[in-house]
């Protein structure tokens, strides 16, 4: 039932069955020119051919050190930057053409920022903020004002108190929990949150955290939960995709991937979590100095010049993502057959 | 005070009192800018060569407690009162004259975002040169010398080249490396960190924190560490105390504040954390409501409306600070019942009452 009247909103509705993923995409490539001292054209490999599927009902959590893309990814996902090739199917449809209109696909795909502040306009009160998109799209307004009310009731805020205030006479919670409320205003099927926790305070993080699982079953949404805690993710997520310079490193079901993880990244970025133990602390860090920068990524494997596994081998092919187990696969010469790695298993996997 | 005999000398110990004195004492601190008061009567004790972690939300002092260890607020829009000694001396008593000489060279400090807190126009190596020549009498190449040896104690890759850099040419933790560098520039006895990992990668994050342990370590460095995060804290800290506004709440050693707390509000945060929920999918167990407003500070203890435990005597009386076991403290009428639900699992921390109008979100949002 959509919210939209007058408009029936083909794309509302549910098109390949359960079975399809909500949104798959293929091949997506985003490099940004730069110019470097000396007047050299160099491109920052920001995205650089990423493919992955979101499952109707899931929580995909994406996660990675700064540079890795994943904010990147975001952006192209919901068509705020265009991609430079690639391919994306929201439920079987291609974006962008003319069965899939960037503007009925926006209304299905919304976005939380992680700045609460500088995503809501400054000059409206929340609820004009949440009832703007409806507006736009030809909710009469009275109406939109209505759904406006409900939403802020629903995410916690009682609407008597905060509908007429400014993003600025609120805390940094309720406005995270005003621009949830306004993703939610057109009804749509997958919401990405991009570090929409990450700049609480841990006890409102995890008030949100609560609303957002809650959200997910009354509305039957789809997360894409873009963090870089990964106590966090692992808390939230079905999937986990864990991205490196641009490509996905490893990817498969948060229990696997983040308990006993394939990618020697993966491994080291769990390594790097505090220990919350004062009996056991952290000894040793796994990765020395910072993620190297996307300009010049290394040749073959991106991870080889702070992996503790690197063989010649890995500066020389790059490794293409492989099947360790059912559902879960990882970017990782030492984990695929045949790759020439000493430490890469005997045969396939019968998947 | 001893001034120019002890400035030739290497910068350490420096009189009598500064041999024996804890690195930093400090009693009923209280801060306030214009009517709120934002620290209302910290009392911390730390022993040379300890580290302590500050924890807290925004708005709960932490940060101005730190500050206020250095006067660095404007005197005629702050009010500070208490007692502060830091490495031997009295921080309130201290000239102008006397206390620019004491930042830096007895106590210094690291912020959040290096790249704010270094000048953009200077190599980072100049500012580093530049610390050492204005508290002592060396020359520019020992003074370089100096800073080419604290780069490659803080592990900056290939030193020599990055003494030349801007700060924008490094990257987010080779700053942060730096700004430790700088810090210790002229051998101070207490370091003070402002949430020094908080801008960082994970990844880096835990190098720039097993650096600061080692630092502690062999150096003898005092470090206080302010941070919003309980794992960091537990990284670097032999002591935790815990804020909430304005007031510490509860302070003992890492072990016993994170293993076996006291106070509601320590309890709620550890049971908040995502990495603590029972079951993957299962609800966290939230602190319902939002830290109070300190121009309008209820009576009683500041943290009774969004307690568990809240009774009639919390809303009125503030619970002093209460010895339970040696050197842990909690401040609380109800720190046993706390413990023991604490123990028996998970007790939803839940308000006793929806409490005045202050705390947003539904009340019934919270509990499993």
């Amino acid at each position: 039932m959509s919210v939209i009247p007058g408009t029936p909103d083909p794309f509302a509705e549910d098109r390949g069955g359960p079975a399809q993923p909500l949104l798959s995409v293929s091949a997506l490539y985003k490099h940004f020119p730069v110019r470097k001292a000396g007047g050299r054209k160099q491109v920052v490999r920001a995205v650089d051919g990423v493919d992955f599927e979101v499952l109707k009902g899931e929580t995909l959590g994406i996660v990675g050190e700064s540079g890795c893309g994943k904010s990147t990814t975001a952006k192209l996902l919901m068509g705020l930057i265009a991609r430079d090739t690639g391919q994306m199917l929201y439920d079987g449809q291609p974006v962008g053409e003319r069965s899939m209109p960037w503007r009925s696909y926006r209304r299905q795909v919304q976005m939380v920022f992680q700045d609460s502040y500088a995503s809501l306009n400054p000059r409206m009160t929340v609820e004009q903020s949440i009832a703007f998109g409806p507006k736009v799209n030809g909710v009469p307004g009275r109406q939109a004002v209505e759904r406006a009310r409900a939403l802020l009731a629903r995410v916690g805020l009682e609407p008597k108190r905060f509908a007429g205030r400014y993003p600025h006479e609120i805390s940094g919670g309720q406005r995270q929990r005003v621009n949830i409320a306004r993703s939610l205003a057109l009804e749509p099927r997958l919401v990405l949150l991009d570090e929409a926790v990450s700049a609480l305070d841990k006890s409102v993080e995890a008030q949100v955290l609560n609303l957002l699982l809650d959200l997910k079953q009354e509305f039957g949404l789809t997360y894409i939960f873009i963090s870089h805690d990964l106590n966090v993710v692992r808390f939230i997520s079905d999937r986990v995709m864990v991205m490196y310079l641009g490509r996905v490193a490893e990817i498969g079901p948060s229990d696997a991937v983040l308990a006993a993880p394939s990618h020697p990244y993966t491994r080291a970025l769990l390594a790097s979590m505090p220990s919350l133990d004062p009996d056991n602390r952290t000894q040793k860090a796994l990765l020395a100095g910072d993620p190297p920068n996307p300009i010049d990524p290394p040749p073959g494997c991106r991870f080889h010049p702070r992996c503790a596994l690197a063989e010649p081998v890995c500066s020389d092919a790059e490794p293409p993502l492989g099947a360790v187990a059912p559902l879960h696969r990882v970017a990782c010469l030492a984990r695929q057959p045949g790759s020439g790695h000493s430490a890469a298993p005997a045969r396939a996997l019968a998947a | 005070m001893s001034a120019s005999a002890a400035i030739a000398s290497t910068g350490g110990v420096r009189t009598n009192e500064a041999r024996t004195a804890p690195a930093v004492d400090v009693a009923d601190l209280r801060v306030a800018f214009g009517k709120v008061q934002v620290v209302d009567g910290v009392d911390l004790a730390l022993e040379r060569g300890q580290a302590l972690a500050l924890i807290g939300e925004s708005g709960s002092g932490k940060s101005v407690t730190l500050r206020a260890l250095l006067r660095l607020f404007p005197e005629g829009r702050s009010r500070i009162e208490g007692r502060i000694h830091v490495a031997g001396r009295d921080v309130q008593a201290l000239t102008r004259r006397q206390l620019a000489d004491f930042r830096g060279r007895d106590v210094s400090m690291i912020f959040q975002e290096p790249l704010l807190a270094f000048d953009p126009v200077y190599t980072v190596g100049r500012q580093i040169t530049e610390a050492i020549l204005r508290h002592e009498r060396v020359s520019k190449e020992d003074a370089r010398r100096r800073a080419l040896a604290l780069f490659e104690r803080v592990r900056i890759p290939s030193p020599e080249r990055r003494l030349d850099n801007y700060p924008h040419e490094m990257s987010g933790g080779m700053r942060q490396r730096a700004m430790i560098a700088l810090a210790l520039a002229c051998r101070p006895q207490v370091l003070l960190a402002d949430e020094p990992t908080t801008a960082l990668d994970a990844t880096v994050q835990i190098q720039v924190l097993l650096l600061l342990r080692e630092l502690q370590r062999d150096l003898g460095l005092t470090i206080v560490l302010v941070t919003h995060d309980l794992g960091a804290a537990v990284e670097v800290a032999d002591r935790i105390a815990v804020m909430y506004a304005g007031k510490i709440v509860e302070t003992g050693t890492a072990r016993q504040v994170v293993l076996d707390p006291h106070h509601p509000y320590t309890i709620g945060l550890l049971r908040s954390r995502a990495e603590g929920a029972l079951a993957k999918g299962a609800r966290l167990q939230t602190i319902p409501g939002s830290p109070p407003d300190l121009a309008a500070r209820p009576p009683g203890c500041p943290f009774a409306p969004r307690c568990f435990l809240a009774e009639h005597r919390c809303h009125g009386e503030m619970p002093p600070a209460r010895e339970i076991a040696p050197g842990h403290r909690v401040a609380c009428w109800h720190a046993d019942e706390a413990s023991v639900a604490y123990r028996v699992g998970p007790t939803p921390v839940r308000a006793a009452e929806p409490a005045s109008p202050g705390p947003p979100g539904r009340p019934s949002e919270q509990g499993v």
